[in-house]
Order: structure tokens, then C-alpha cells, then sequence
């Protein structure tokens, strides 16, 4: 029976890793996921038969908990709209985290016979597992907009850094004390890591959310690696640290399309800049949709810029109306896509993917950036600080040097928004003040909507 | 087990998982992240192996928790990503283009 259990998680692992490989290109990626759903379901199955599961009760107690949770994840997650995936996202790896975290609890509790080596990696694993439990769950709770204020205070950095400190240091007692330290030890060890978590992801803002899920993404990974380990466990090994690597690669990507270091994402309180913002000068012009939809009708090359407004409206279905209307009209369109817009990387490209828009009018930062000065309307549809010059030119804005869509190059530029607020980041932009500016104030799906009938009249 | 062949196994799986991402395009990093959040949640072995270790009450209430919140990561995982790469099937995606 043994056999059989090594040679499934050796199957699984494979699986895993086919599986991810080929998630990796558009045209074979759902098969991945599927290759890496047989391999899941063959390593929990065969898990049922090892040795250390024995006795009907405890085979009662896990097949509950699977059914419970494997029940509500799996309704939750059919039912979510697209645009809510990345909280989705959050949420899962959080339970993953807390699933690493109390594998290792229950290790710990036991104190029996582990190495030295196996007993620093299960503290390891406890520490960055539940870090990556209750930093999800933050995060989650605002990208769902349950918790909306970003909290910060003064000399927080330092009663994160002292609580970040407390925790190891009580970490270290526990992982070389041998049988000898005491519950108490473990469990402020536990609160004080679950602690953690929360305060490093509270003062993060929304804009950021993306590469600090990616990040906890791979923590999770890494947590259940060292889990791995200590279970003797070589699927987790594998598994974990693959995902741990991958999504540190991830996370780099990322921060890099924001070029903001990953340290500057996590420890700088974005939004305040260091001196004073540059004042932003003219006003924002308002234009009527019937206006709109002539400008775009009787022009030759328009690009449309998305972004989390547009998720938020659920707008892309209309979208893709309206740019199929200018299409019939000879107008060439295109979507620009910043590789932060949204709140994910390839958010953007999911929601138009599930609009029905071909690829090939889809363009990247680099691919389209040169385009902007012969284009003939650029329509920016919720989206902010990736269309926002003072990135190119102010270099008291927090955003200041990340590469943007230079929309502002174009002859002219709308602006579909809700209101006439900051947005998400709260940044000034500069673009809404242009002269070539003129903003058309409205829910996106509404906007769009509108200028699809209004086209059609003209 | 050996901590060296643990080293070899860490450092292996390491690469792979760089190597995999390094060459994937910007549109699939979000099922991608997805995609690796489902593989972690093989965690649920794991989680079901410490109940089968746990011997008190405490114990085996964690276990619980393991089991059910390494099921969730398994399961949402999995619904979620496949719901986004759906979109992305090859026949979905609409022949017409430029209405000429």
C-alpha cells in the first residue's frame, strides 16, 4: 500500500507541474487546470489508505470537513461574477495558509520526536502559513469593499517591525527549545503571527492589493512546502515549492509593471508623497454623450483604454457592442491594456475574453504605446493612474516613474468615471485637466450603452 | 527524511516553478495565479495526515479546520480557475473582426 500511496503523490506532482506548464499558453490552459484536478483528486484519495489515517473516526471527521469546506468553496466559486475573482482569489489562498498553519499547530501541540531540521521548518511553515491566512482575509475584505479605510498611524512601520520581531523571536524559542517550550509560547506565537498579517496588509491600498495577493500567494506555496517536509510529505514539497517560486516570480513581474520595488509596495505608505504634489492647473470638461459618439463615429482610429471601472460596472459586454459598431462603421479599434489595470495582472484581458473580444485587437503597454499620437479618440474607461502623465512628470507623485498609457497623446481623450472623485488611489490626474480632455460622467455599462444607440442614430 | 535530498527536492522545484512562469504572457497571469493557488491546495493531504496524527481533543479540532479550509483552497481553487480559463477556449472566441 505504501507503493501505491508514493508512486500517486510522485503521479501528482507530475500532474502539477503539466498542469501549470501548460496553464502557460492560451490555447491548451484549460486543460492544465484539469490535468492538475486529476492529479489533486488522485493524491486525496490514495491519502484516505495511509498508515497514519486509521480508525473509522477519523475517517468520519475528515470526510466532513472535506465535504463542508470542499461544499461551500465550490458553490462560492461558481456563483461569484467575474469581476469579483481576484477577492475569490484572496480568499482561497487565505484558507490555504491557515490550512499550512494548522497543520503545523497540530505538529507542534504534539511535540513528539521531530529533528531539529523538521522542527525549524514546521515554525517556519506555522509563521508565513498564518501571516498568509489573515493578510488574505485583509485582503479579500477590501477588494470586496467590506473594509474600505485604510488604516494607518504614525510609527506604524515600527509596531509592525517590533510585532514582526516579537513573533520570530518567540519562533526561535519554540523551534530550538527542543520538547521544552510551553503551550502558552505557541499559542501568543500563533495570535501574534495572525497579528502580523493583519497590520502589514491593513495600511496597503487597494491599488496595490494585486501584488500583495500575488505575494501571499507564494507564501502560502512556501508554507505548505516546509509542511511538506515535516509530514515527510514529497507532493507537498514539490507542489508548494513550485507555487512558492512561481508566484515570487510572479509578484516581481508585477511590481516591476509598476515599477515600484516589492518592498516599496509593502512598507511605503502609498499615497503620500513625500513633497508636495505639483498643482494641477485648467479644469475638467464635461461633454454630452451625443457628442461623444459623433467624435468617435466619424473617426479613423480609436483606443480604448479599461480599467477597474469598467469590472466594477460590469461594462465590457457593451463595450464590446460599441466597438463593434464603430467597426461597422470602418473605424479601427483597439484596447489597451496596462499590466496593473484592475486588480490583477490579465484582469483586464479575462473580462474581455469573457465579452467575446478577439485577441488580436488587444494590445500591451509596449505594443501600443507609440499609437496614442496618431490616434484619433482614446476612451479611458474607469481607469486612473495607468493613463495618469504626472507618472512622467512629477516627481513628488507617489506614482512618479511608473510606465503608463500615454493616452494624453492622443488628439482627443474621454474619460468615462463615475464622479468627479480621486479614485481608489486618491491621486490627483492630470490627464482629466488636459485641454484635450473632456469627461463624460456616468456608470460605464450605462455610458456605453448610451453611445451604442446614439451611434446607431447617426 | 534526508535534509540534503529535501535541499535537492526544494532547489528542483524552485527552478521548475521559475522556469513555468518566466515564459507565460501577461493575459494568463491571472489564471495563473489562480492555477497556483489550486496546486497548493494538495495542502489537504497533508491537513487529512494530521488528523490521522492528532490524539487529543485539541488536536483534532485543528485537524478539522485543516481539512476543511485546505478542502476550500482545493475546490474554490480549482472552480475559479477553470471558470476563467473557459473564457479563453479557442472556439468561444468570435470570427468576426474589423466588419469589413
Amino acid at each position: 500500500m505504501d507503493f501505491i500511496i508514493q508512486a500517486s503523490y510522485f503521479a501528482a506532482a507530475v500532474l502539477f507541474i503539466y498542469g501549470l506548464k501548460k496553464m502557460s499558453s492560451p490555447a491548451d490552459a484549460r486543460k492544465g487546470i484539469v490535468w492538475a484536478g486529476v492529479g489533486m483528486v488522485i493524491a486525496t484519495l490514495v491519502t484516505f489508505f495511509h498508515p497514519a489515517i486509521h480508525g473509522l473516526d477519523k475517517v468520519i471527521v475528515i470526510a466532513i470537513a472535506m465535504g463542508l469546506g470542499g461544499y461551500l468553496a465550490w458553490t462560492s466559486g461558481k456563483k461569484v461574477e467575474m469581476t469579483d475573482m481576484p477577492q475569490m482569489v484572496a480568499l482561497y489562498n487565505g484558507m490555504g495558509g491557515g490550512a499550512a498553519a494548522a497543520i503545523a499547530a497540530v505538529m507542534l501541540i504534539r511535540q513528539d520526536g521531530m529533528s531539529q531540521t523538521v522542527q525549524i521548518l514546521a515554525v517556519i511553515g506555522a509563521l508565513i502559513g498564518t501571516m498568509a491566512f489573515s493578510g488574505s482575509l485583509i485582503a479579500y475584505a477590501k477588494l470586496q469593499g467590506i473594509m474600505r479605510k485604510t488604516i494607518r498611524f504614525p510609527m506604524q512601520q515600527l509596531v509592525n517591525a517590533s510585532t514582526f520581531i516579537i513573533t520570530v523571536i518567540l519562533g526561535l524559542m519554540i523551534a530550538f527549545g527542543g520538547a521544552e517550550y510551553s503551550m502558552g509560547t505557541l499559542t501568543i506565537f500563533f495570535l501574534l503571527a495572525l497579528a502580523f498579517g493583519v497590520m502589514m496588509t491593513v495600511p496597503i491600498g487597494g491599488a496595490d492589493m494585486p501584488v500583495v495577493i500575488s505575494l501571499f500567494n507564494a507564501l502560502t506555496g512556501l508554507a505548505v512546502g516546509f509542511e511538506g517536509y515535516v509530514l515527510e510529505n514529497p507532493a507537498m514539497m514539490i507542489a508548494g515549492i513550485v507555487v512558492g517560486s512561481a508566484g515570487f516570480l510572479l509578484t516581481q513581474l508585477m511590481a516591476k509593471a509598476m515599477n515600484r520595488p516589492i518592498s516599496n509596495v509593502l512598507f511605503s505608505n502609498f499615497g503620500e508623497a513625500s513633497g508636495e504634489a505639483q498643482e494641477v492647473s485648467g479644469t475638467m470638461k464635461e461633454i454630452e454623450s451625443s457628442d461623444v459618439a459623433v467624435m468617435m463615429a466619424f473617426a479613423e482610429k480609436v483606443i480604448i483604454v479599461p480599467g477597474y471601472g469598467m469590472a466594477v460596472a460590469q461594462a465590457q459586454h457593451k463595450m464590446w457592442e460599441l466597438v463593434k459598431q464603430l467597426q461597422e462603421r470602418d473605424v479601427t479599434v483597439k484596447f489597451a491594456i496596462h499590466p496593473v489595470a484592475g486588480r490583477m495582472p490579465g484582469h483586464m484581458n479575462v473580462l474581455l475574453a469573457e465579452a467575446g473580444v478577439p485577441y488580436d485587437i488587444i494590445y500591451d503597454l509596449d505594443e501600443i504605446n507609440e499609437e496614442f499620437a496618431t490616434t484619433d479618440v482614446t476612451m479611458v474607461v474607469g481607469a486612473n493612474d495607468v493613463v495618469n502623465p504626472a507618472a512622467r512628470t512629477d516627481p513628488n507623485s507617489p506614482i512618479y516613474g511608473m510606465p503608463i498609457l500615454n493616452a494624453d497623446a492622443s488628439k482627443n481623450v474621454i474619460v468615462v468615471k463615475r464622479g468627479k472623485g480621486k479614485g481608489f488611489s486618491g491621486i490627483e490626474n492630470h490627464l482629466f485637466f488636459g485641454d484635450n480632455t473632456r469627461m463624460l460622467y456616468g456608470d460605464a455599462q450605462q455610458v456605453a450603452g448610451d453611445l451604442v444607440s446614439d451611434i446607431k442614430e447617426i | 527524511m534526508e535534509g540534503f535530498v529535501a535541499l535537492y527536492i526544494f532547489m528542483l522545484a524552485a527552478f521548475t516553478g521559475y522556469e513555468i512562469i518566466s515564459k507565460v504572457p501577461v493575459i494568463l497571469h491571472t489564471p495563473l495565479m489562480s492555477g497556483s493557488n489550486f496546486v497548493h491546495g494538495i495542502v489537504l493531504v497533508g491537513a487529512m495526515v494530521a488528523v490521522g496524527h492528532a490524539e487529543s481533543r485539541i488536536e483534532m479540532i485543528i485537524g478539522f479546520f485543516a481539512v476543511l479550509l485546505a478542502a476550500g483552497n482545493a475546490a474554490g481553487g480549482y472552480v475559479v480557475t477553470e471558470r476563467m480559463l473557459e473564457m479563453f477556449k479557442s472556439d468561444k472566441k468570435p470570427a468576426k473582426k474589423g466588419g469589413h
